[in-house]
């Protein structure tokens, strides 16, 4: 009997101005296969299906439990993360290309620190006094913790920026990610204190007024952040800020 | 004077808490790291930190917290950081908290605590089941904060290859790969931070991720500096075996009431939910009455061992017991565990709220490490190590829940002391070592990359996590010990005929792979000739030809320094500290 196989059509490019090439693989199919543990095999053994002699591809991975938002990809079209993409669960050939809006750096490996440069722009963070012992954190019921958890989830994995139609280059657009953590830090009690400078931030260009309501974000997003209801909370406090400042003058 | 100049290699809890305490008393940190320092593996943790907060009315306190770590560590911690370390955990957690992470919380608002194994008391705070990654996430924020005030520098996507260690063997900088252009460049700095994390990748699968690989603490073992307690690899009772890696299913699973059973009758062909409650054996409730699923993780991996391989209990003659969480209810399941649930659903494809989940050990930590001092420093004077890197919190076998508190308790102790030595430190002479470092560096790579041979670096690290696999974990004897070590030897010696299919100069990873599986050889002679060393039984070491603990001759830590030489490390051993609780034999099946 023929051992099952799975089929791979991979996007390459050895640099970010070399040419895209596509290559094949065909593997010995095992259970439990997902896309990482085909590249593993591939780099294992590197042979295309043709049997030429290839490189191990190049992808950004980490955690492989979809926790580190490290191996973001294209996976049939579809921008997901690569280690719970399970093999059983595709049509092959399975066809691995890397997110299309941020860098190429080589293979499936993009730059997407363009996310940590936004998050620092609206000040994603609780400006706390100190490290030393200052006693307890503000109370919180539970059903505001279970409101800024999920927000809190996000792995940076950039997924919703890839799939968002505003979000290229000339929109400057900071994409549904930052905006989540803008709510996310405005409803902490001492994260509050910085919440007119993120307002803010996301009134000029590239700011919210950018989002067109497609709504691709919330559908992609693997750990199923609620982008949306954050874009509008936070376009409305964007308004009446703009309305503020405008009164103040 | 200007502002001491830090580097901190490592972007987990441990660096990053250096990071903030050394950037809030005024010093200036570059911190490197391989991958964006958020998405580190310290988002892995899952089930929560332990502080003995005492908000459950229970009577707990620092002390007990202190007794519960030694105690599960099997006395071999050195009790004054350990002590150290639980009464700083309360005002740990408050700091987080204030942090704004968001922990599970009680209906008055106040932080909740659950169970944890190796304690009877609620001490663990948590944020879901998710709880490392926030607090990865809260520092991380502190840190860009650090950033924008141009007080923090980061690398990301560059790989330490070693430390620069002046004439007088004072660490005087790094000298790092950029992981794109693959170019050397060495850094200089007052002191310097590891905080490079476990070394799972030595055991092939295991639930680290794919960065912790050792690499970095072998480097300095290479230059010098003292690998201590190797021997003490953790094996997590719980984890989905996987095809890339070993998932782990925190032990919060049972601290929020999962048992673990398997059925009485050998190879029953039934499904889980279809066998009575009379035909279950809840092993681990019935050995271990007082503590049940709930005892530490070296007993519980052992009890999990003895059921499939010497029982024949494995669910469906396999090597997997069952951990059923179906008797909770869906809505507190999902706001207490929903994080790793969500993990079982998705890599394994059934409903742990349906169905009981199929779980099986793994390696998953790492006790031994970088040797340092009270003071996190190793013996190079300026250079430090803090987390999972350094040996000193945990002893034999770590607890449940002490890793992120040990990983921010350290970092923070690291950052101030390697300020505080940067302070005082000697004046450097003439280049520091820079020159003569990189030039050692830059030949490593240029005989790598021109190497010629058939041997390819994936599948000789196939071959290592195999052989630490099956001799180097749960059950050990001398004889494989032995085994494991020729074939170490063996992987050392085909190493030399590695052909890179790869030999080109941007963002090259087998190459970057290459580089530290020499370094995973190398530091897993550690491991294995300090298990064969130690005739005894002791947390995580367990050798059935010495099944007790032997404190006589063996109450002492390990310590390997490299030589260079085809023997081995060279081990010498130190007294443990034990100035504050008497060892006393360690039971789980009686109240301590």
């Amino acid at each position: 009997m023929p051992t099952k196989t799975v089929s791979f059509e991979i996007r390459r490019q050895a640099s970010p101005d070399a040419p895209a090439v596509w290559e094949s693989f065909e593997l010995e199919w095992r259970t439990g296969m997902n896309v990482i543990s085909a590249m593993m095999e591939i780099a294992a053994n590197p042979r295309t299906r043709d049997g030429r002699e290839t490189t191990p591809i190049t992808y950004d991975s980490n955690c492989l439990e979809e926790i580190c938002g490290s191996c973001a990809m294209r996976i049939n079209g579809r921008a997901r993360m690569a280690c719970s993409a399970l093999v059983d669960n595709l049509e092959q050939p399975i066809r691995l290309e890397p997110l299309s809006k941020f860098p190429l750096i080589r293979d499936l490996q993009v730059d997407r620190s363009v996310l940590f440069q936004n998050l620092k722009a609206v000040k994603a963070w609780v400006p706390i006094d100190g490290t030393y012992d200052l006693g307890s954190g503000p109370r919180m019921f539970p059903q505001e913790q279970e409101e800024r958890y999920p927000l809190s989830n996000c792995i940076s994995c950039c997924c919703c920026m890839e799939v968002c139609p505003q979000f290229n280059e000339n929109t400057n657009f900071v994409g549904a990610a930052t905006i989540a953590q803008v709510k996310l830090f405005n409803s902490h009690p001492s994260g509050e204190v910085l919440k007119e400078e993120r307002l803010r931030a996301l009134a000029g260009d590239g700011g919210i007024q950018e989002c067109g309501y497609a709504q691709n974000c919330v559908e992609i997003c693997p750990k199923c952040i609620p982008l949306t209801n954050a874009i509008s909370d936070v376009g409305r406090d964007v308004v009446i800020q703009k309305a503020k400042d405008w009164l103040r003058g | 004077m200007a502002a001491p100049g830090i580097i901190v290699v490592g972007g987990g809890l441990a660096g990053l808490s250096a990071v903030i305490k050394i950037a809030e008393a005024g010093g200036t940190v570059d911190l490197f790291s391989i991958v964006p320092v958020k998405r580190s593996h310290s988002v892995c943790a899952q089930g929560g930190i332990n502080a003995a907060k005492n908000l459950k009315g229970e009577g707990d306190t620092t002390d007990q917290h202190f007794d519960d770590t030694i105690y599960g560590g099997d006395f071999l911690a050195n009790q004054t950081p350990v002590k150290a370390m639980c009464e700083a955990a309360p005002a740990i957690i408050d700091l987080l908290d204030r942090m704004g992470v968001p922990f599970n919380r009680t209906p008055e608002g106040l932080l909740d605590f659950r169970r944890f194994g190796g304690t009877l008391y609620h001490r663990t705070a948590f944020a879901g089941a998710t709880t490392g990654q926030q607090l990865l996430y809260a520092l991380d924020e502190q840190v860009r904060r650090y950033e924008a005030e141009g007080k923090v520098h980061k690398y990301e996507g560059w790989e330490f290859l070693s430390a620069v260690v002046d004439s007088r063997r004072v660490a005087r900088g790094i000298v790092a790969m950029d992981l794109r252009s693959m170019a050397l460049r060495a850094f200089p700095a007052d002191a310097v931070i590891l905080a490079t994390g476990g070394i799972g990748a030595i055991f092939g699968k295991s639930t680290n991720s794919v960065v912790c690989t050792g690499s970095a603490q072998s480097a300095v073992y290479q230059q010098g500096v003292y690998y201590a307690n190797g021997e003490f690899i953790q094996v997590h009772p719980t984890s989905i075996p996987g095809e890339d890696k070993l998932r782990l299913m925190s032990e919060s699973a049972r601290g929020e009431g999962g048992r673990v059973w398997v059925p009485r009758k050998p190879g029953d062909k039934r499904q889980g939910k279809q066998i009575p409650e009379s035909e279950r054996f809840y092993f681990l409730e019935e050995w271990y009455p007082k503590y049940g699923n709930l005892v530490p993780r070296d007993v519980a991996t052992r009890a999990i061992h003895k059921v499939v391989y010497e029982l024949g209990l494995g669910i469906d003659g396999q090597a997997m017991v069952y951990l059923d969480l179906t008797h909770i209810d869906r809505a507190t399941l999902n706001r207490k565990l929903e994080g790793i649930l969500e993990i079982y659903e998705k890599f394994v494809g059934d409903d742990p709220r349906e169905v009981p989940m199929k779980i099986f050990p793994g390696m998953h930590y790492t006790m031994g490490g970088v040797w340092v001092d009270n003071d996190q420093m190793t013996n190079i004077p300026g250079l430090f190590a803090a987390g999972e890197c350094e040996y000193q919190y945990h002893g034999a076998n770590r607890l449940g829940a002490n890793s992120l508190v040990s990983c921010i308790h350290g970092g923070f102790v690291a950052g101030l002391n390697s300020l505080r030595y940067a302070k005082s430190a000697p004046a450097v002479e003439g280049d520091s070592g820079a020159a003569a470092e990189i030039a050692r560096q830059a030949g490593i790579n240029k005989e790598l990359i021109h190497n010629e041979g058939n041997e390819n670096p994936f599948r000789l690290w196939r071959e290592l996590g195999t052989t630490m696999t099956e001799h180097a974990t749960v059950i050990r004897y001398n004889k494989g010990l032995k085994q494991a070590d020729e074939k170490i030897l063996e992987l050392l010696d085909r190493y030399n005929r590695v052909n890179l299919s790869d030999k080109s100069q941007w963002a090259n990873t087998s190459f970057a792979f290459a580089r530290q599986l020499y370094n995973m050889l190398e530091l897993s002679r550690t491991v294995v000739q300090g298990a064969i060393l130690r005739d005894e039984s002791r947390g995580a070491h367990y050798k059935p030809d010495f099944p007790e603990r032997n404190d006589e001759k063996y109450l002492k830590t390990t310590k390997a320094s490299f030589t260079g030489d085809i023997s081995g490390p060279r081990f010498e051993f130190e007294a443990v500290d034990t100035q504050f609780i008497k060892p006393r034999p360690r039971r789980y099946d009686a109240v301590k």
